[in-house]
């Protein structure tokens, strides 16, 4: 239960780390927060043979607002910070409800934004947030960048759009329109584990009152976050009443997601929790639309 | 590398892949600090890194170059004795073969920094992230309680 040798850089800046990478690419691991990284070192599931940690790039540890409303979340950002910091609350109050579920405060103490985003464990909850928030991520190389949306950055199981000389730097968030409401529910064994499913839900009102877009995105459903577009529009232009949320439920729950099974829970198991965290989530963020309207 | 352990500065040089636990136990000789599963699960490493909690077992101890570290060893009052969160764990029998609870106390510490006065449920919340196989995790809420009532005692 150690690392297997490695050589190691701690690169002060942005550049110096593209630089390595740009070098050792595929040899090469990136350390940010090492809440999933270690672990595997640990079992030498993983072996690098250069460990790049970032830890000292303080470029892109950074939290702020644009002037459009954008939130802008720099990789290095700790996950604590999200929790704590009131600018998050107010800007993306989806991502303020659901940063607690993540692991325990001593995981997120360390674990950072980038990292689990760039990890792309499908049972994480920020892969599935930045899926549901219409987060756009800025991957940068040596000498030049490119904006990928998160719903096309996680490939698969622990697979993102990253190439190996590429770096997640960071995350923008563009800003909720009017009359949005949201929800973050997960069922776990113990508050911290993994949850057994999880569901990551914005609603946005037209000025009727009915459902302009959905977005339902879930954890533990697939190998990526899963986006239930058939449930999605099953509520748009209606009213968000108890029957139309429960066919949305029932639509997601048995068609779109494919939770896989473990010693814990069978995949319906796992289909009828996703249901009836759908059900609550929906109506939740309907109410929350409602009273921002 | 530089560190600061419980206020007292050391310099070593190690190899990369040390684990921080590794290096309090084996280069400081600090063994407080207990090592359980060694992938970040059962919560028994934990120390205060700049003074917030985190897992030394899934930190490199390079990585704490430049940082201020606490370990268990490090809430023994100047006088001498138990830290009145030890005291409340033994008093009301929050341990028993004790080996998770260097771990409890040092997630649990700065939770009663932040929160004076915790509900049941919040305390089982803050220690989720840490394994116990004896005590059922009853008699350490029933710790957490009354360090926190003697604290807010002695406030008042």
């Amino acid at each position: 239960m150690k690392p297997a040798p490695f050589e190691y850089e701690a690169p002060a800046s942005l550049e110096a780390a593209l630089d390595l990478l740009a070098r050792h690419g595929g040899d090469a691991k990136i350390l940010a927060g090492g809440q999933s990284l270690i672990p595997v070192m640990n079992f030498r599931l993983a072996e690098p043979a250069l460990l790049i940690d970032i830890n000292r790039v303080a470029e892109l540890d950074f939290l702020r607002q644009d002037a459009d409303g954008t939130l802008r979340i720099g990789a290095l950002t700790r996950q604590r910070r999200l929790e704590r910091d009131p600018l998050v609350a107010a800007a993306a109050p989806l991502l303020h409800e659901a940063v607690p579920f993540i692991a325990h405060p001593q995981i997120r103490n360390r674990g950072t934004f980038g990292g689990s985003l760039a990890h792309a464990d499908p049972a994480a909850e920020l892969p599935a947030l930045a899926v549901a928030l219409g987060a756009r991520l800025r991957l940068r190389r040596a000498g030049g960048d490119r904006w990928v949306d998160a719903a096309d950055f996680f490939a698969g199981l622990f697979t993102t759009a990253l190439e190996p000389e590429e770096i997640l730097a960071e995350a923008a968030i563009p800003p909720a329109p009017p009359r949005t409401g949201w929800a973050f529910l997960e069922i776990a064994r113990r508050h911290g584990d993994y949850a057994q499913a999880g569901i990551a839900a914005r609603v946005t009102l037209d000025e009727s009152g009915r459902c302009r877009e959905a977005r339902l995105v879930y954890l533990s459903a697939g190998d990526a976050p899963v986006q239930a577009l058939g449930a999605a529009r099953l509520l748009a232009g209606e009213e968000l009443s108890d029957s139309v949320i429960e066919a949305a439920a029932e639509k997601a729950s048995r068609d779109e997601i494919h939770p896989p099974g473990d010693v814990h829970a069978t995949p319906d198991f796992k289909r009828h929790l996703a249901r009836v965290l759908t059900r609550r989530a929906l109506r939740r963020a309907a109410d929350r639309a409602r009273e921002a309207a | 590398m530089k560190v600061t352990v419980n206020g007292r500065a050391y310099e070593k040089e190690i190899e990369p892949r040390l684990l921080l636990s590794d290096f309090l136990r084996h280069e400081l000789g600090l063994t407080g600090t207990h090592v359980g599963c060694e992938h970040g699960v059962c919560g028994a490493c934990t120390i205060l890194f700049d003074g917030e909690p985190v897992r030394s077992c899934i930190m490199l101890a390079v990585q704490a170059d430049g940082h201020a570290l606490t370990t268990v060893e490090g809430l023994t009052p100047a006088g001498g004795g138990l830290h009145p969160l030890q005291e409340a764990f033994w008093e009301c029998h929050g341990l028993q073969c004790g080996f998770c609870t260097p771990g409890f106390l040092m997630t649990l510490v700065p939770f009663l920094e932040a929160n004076p006065d915790p509900s049941e449920e919040e305390i089982r919340q803050a220690l989720s992230g840490n394994l116990c196989r004896c005590t059922g995790y009853q008699h350490i809420v029933d710790a957490v309680k009354l360090a926190a009532e003697r604290r807010q005692a002695s406030s008042q």
